[in-house]
């Protein structure tokens, strides 16, 4: 076991290497980041030019991936532009945990991500409780009463989620829960942001802040997954053991719950572990709509600004994330399924 | 599902006729059993008639600012902003958006683009999915281990982050293009290209998974002995016999495709105006949500129908191409 994880670990490295390497090509072509510094651009080209020193980007591009890389406090840097190199480096690299300065905010990238972090794990975490719990039993259900008139709605309806481009369901909700709720002199959802500034950041303003952003979220994926659980669910409501339990006059409820759900889980955790750092992408859109301040929606506003180093730490921070709940996800699999040991 | 016999009784009683069906007449026959998908498949022909003929029909009327009469595509981009976020009237039936565009009409313009976007995207995934598939499977050893890795490691970056990236690294680089008569936003092919070099992936898989369970079988052992080159053999042995799954994904990856495209555009990355996608359509809607709904409930109703149809077709081909399948969804 110890020697698989360490073989697949030593295995995603190039990997992660590799995907660095060609994300900080691509980003070089983004347009010049000091010249989209916003509003507070320096006026003279010598103000310019001692910038892109300073924030290394006068380098040619391997070197500049080298100091990403692993830092530059090995050697001495030519802050003043006299060509002798005289200040010592300070970056540590992304290997010892520094990714480097915003180019546009100046702080800490690191600083940058971690405050927003939590704010998308909250969505994340909810989302996929919600998603895994409305799954399971909108599937379990389905199969248990095949072909019923639940069963042919549910069907129809997660075609129609699963074919919804997240953005629209997110509009739409907001439309009708949210502006015309209020129009209509109904309780109504609060549309952006995490929380009413009037109120303050309390555990019920969070909350009623996220539920139309944890709902957009969801609608898709319970739409594919209770798909993927009936049809596993009906797979193993066909095998010989059911109809045994059956007959042997075990209550329904406990031959569903207890011998078939047990067996159709199996393949689902591999769905859902996968899946997980995916719904990092999904929050790209969802917290753009509806203001929330988390990573995604930095990452559009980066974007823009063409900020690599925060682009960059959260596209390696999503790598590796995907990386490690792949390998969680197998570990997980040959645990609860004896079936399946892992060389 | 069962498969239909290979020939089946007339219905003329003592006639002894057999009826050969070959076998695209046999995916017909289970095609047309999943109801569903014949639906979506005569839903489908409604959307392309709406943006290939409805051009003919609704664009068309006087631009004030430049005061002629224009049809087409002209009428698409005309903006008149006196007219700017009105609703749905007779005049124009979807309303007009921020700078007085009408919106029938471009959803029809934009309709071409999002659907084209969507089957050439899907094309460029099917090529590169299918060689580094079909390539990796049959060489095997270290081509297949390098392009395995790169494989593994573009599936590492969840896509939508890469299209943004892709889309950002190349957009504005691409100069306009004539097509037909058109003026193109260079943006269409970049998004093309990103969306098909982003998405191959599990095509590449799933072909490469075929390729390997067929070339252990004789057939493909005797092509070899007698000397039949490894293109060859690729092009006319293996890939004609793993064709069912790669024309549904194929089939699935235009809706995925038109989704992306949805998606980048709507971030504001993808095809660039005055070229009208249904996913640019929705850029700025989120400001006008109550105010000007019709904004983006009309591309938006339009990307979902138009998804909805293809990913009905792509069930109802599985079924049809390949009934040992399971089904997901």
């Amino acid at each position: 076991m110890v020697n698989y994880i360490l073989r697949r670990l030593a295995q995603a490295i190039p990997q992660l290497l590799l995907i660095s390497l060609i994300l900080f090509l691509l980003m070089q072509t983004f347009g010049d980041p000091i010249a989209s510094l916003g509003r507070r651009t320096p006026p003279r080209p010598a103000d310019r030019e001692r910038l892109r020193r300073q924030l290394g980007l006068d380098q040619p591009v391997y070197m500049q991936y080298l100091v990403w890389l692993v830092g530059n406090d090995w050697m001495k840097i030519d802050m003043d532009g006299d060509g002798v190199a005289e200040t010592p480096g300070k970056r540590l690299g992304v290997l010892r945990g520094d990714f480097g300065n915003s180019l546009i905010s100046k702080r800490p990238v690191l600083k940058l991500i971690t405050e927003r972090i939590p704010n998308t794990l909250l969505l994340m975490v909810t989302a996929e409780i919600v998603i895994i719990i409305f799954s399971l039993v909108i599937g379990v259900y389905s199969a248990v009463e095949q072909y019923s008139f639940f069963d042919n709605l549910v069907t129809a309806l997660s075609f129609v989620g699963y074919s919804m481009p997240i953005f629209l369901i997110a509009l739409l909700s907001m439309y009708l829960f949210s502006l015309n709720f209020k129009e209509w002199g109904l309780p109504y959802l609060p549309t952006v942001g995490m929380f009413d500034p009037e109120v303050g950041r309390t555990p019920g303003q969070v909350a009623l802040h996220m539920i139309l952003p944890v709902f957009s979220l969801s609608v898709i994926s319970i739409a594919g997954y209770s798909r993927y659980v009936r049809s596993s669910m009906l797979e193993i409501l066909g095998l010989d053991y059911i109809r045994t339990a059956r007959a042997k006059g075990l209550r329904d409820n406990l031959v569903v719950m207890r011998h078939a759900l047990r067996n159709a889980l199996l393949p689902f955790v591999t769905l859902v572990g996968l899946d997980i750092p995916f719904l990092l992408a999904g929050a790209v859109v969802t917290e753009s709509i509806f203001g929330w301040p988390g990573t995604g929606r930095l990452f559009v506003e980066r974007t823009a600004q063409s900020d690599f180093p925060v682009l960059m730490a959260i596209l390696m921070m999503t790598a590796v994330a995907v990386v490690v709940f792949q390998l969680l996800t197998d570990i997980a699999y040959s645990y609860l399924d004896p079936r399946i040991r892992i060389e | 599902m069962t498969t239909t016999a290979l020939s089946q009784p007339s219905s003329q009683p003592g006639d002894t006729g057999l009826i050969i069906l070959n076998p695209w007449q046999l995916a017909w026959r289970r095609f047309r059993k999943h109801k569903m998908a014949v639906i979506a498949l005569g839903g489908l022909i409604l959307i392309f008639a709406y943006i290939w003929l409805g051009g003919l029909l609704f664009a068309r009327g006087q631009c004030i600012p430049i005061h002629k009469y224009v049809t087409g595509e002209a009428y698409a981009n005309c903006n008149d902003t006196s007219m700017k976020l009105k609703p749905p009237s007779g005049e124009h039936l979807f309303g007009t958006d921020t700078i007085g565009r009408d919106i029938l009409a471009r959803t029809i313009y934009g309709g071409q683009i999002s659907l084209s976007i969507g089957i050439f995207a899907a094309v460029v995934e099917v090529i590169v999915g299918v060689l580094v598939g079909a390539i990796s499977g049959y060489f095997g050893r270290w081509v297949d281990d390098i392009l395995m890795r790169i494989t593994e490691a573009m599936l590492i970056i969840p896509q939508l982050f890469l299209l943004i990236v892709l889309a950002k690294a190349l957009g504005g680089k691409v100069p306009e293009i004539h097509i037909a008569g058109r003026t193109l936003s260079g943006s269409v092919i970049v998004i093309i290209l990103v969306i098909g070099f982003t998405s191959w992936m599990y095509l590449a898989r799933i072909v490469r998974a075929n390729v390997l369970s067929l070339k252990e079988l004789d057939y493909i052992s005797a092509s070899r002995a007698l000397g039949v080159s490894d293109a060859r053999i690729i092009f006319k042995h293996l890939l004609p016999n793993t064709i069912a799954p790669i024309i549904v994904s194929a089939t699935l990856s235009v809706s995925g495709a038109i989704l992306s495209e949805a998606y980048v555009s709507f971030l504001g990355l993808g095809v660039q105006t005055p070229t009208a996608s249904w996913g640019n359509m929705l850029d700025s809607a989120v400001k006008y949500i109550q105010s000007a709904p019709w904004l983006w409930f009309f591309p938006g109703l339009l990307i979902l129908l138009t998804v909805l149809c293809i990913n009905f077709i792509g069930d109802g081909l599985r079924d049809a191409l390949d009934p040992r399948s399971t089904r997901h969804i």
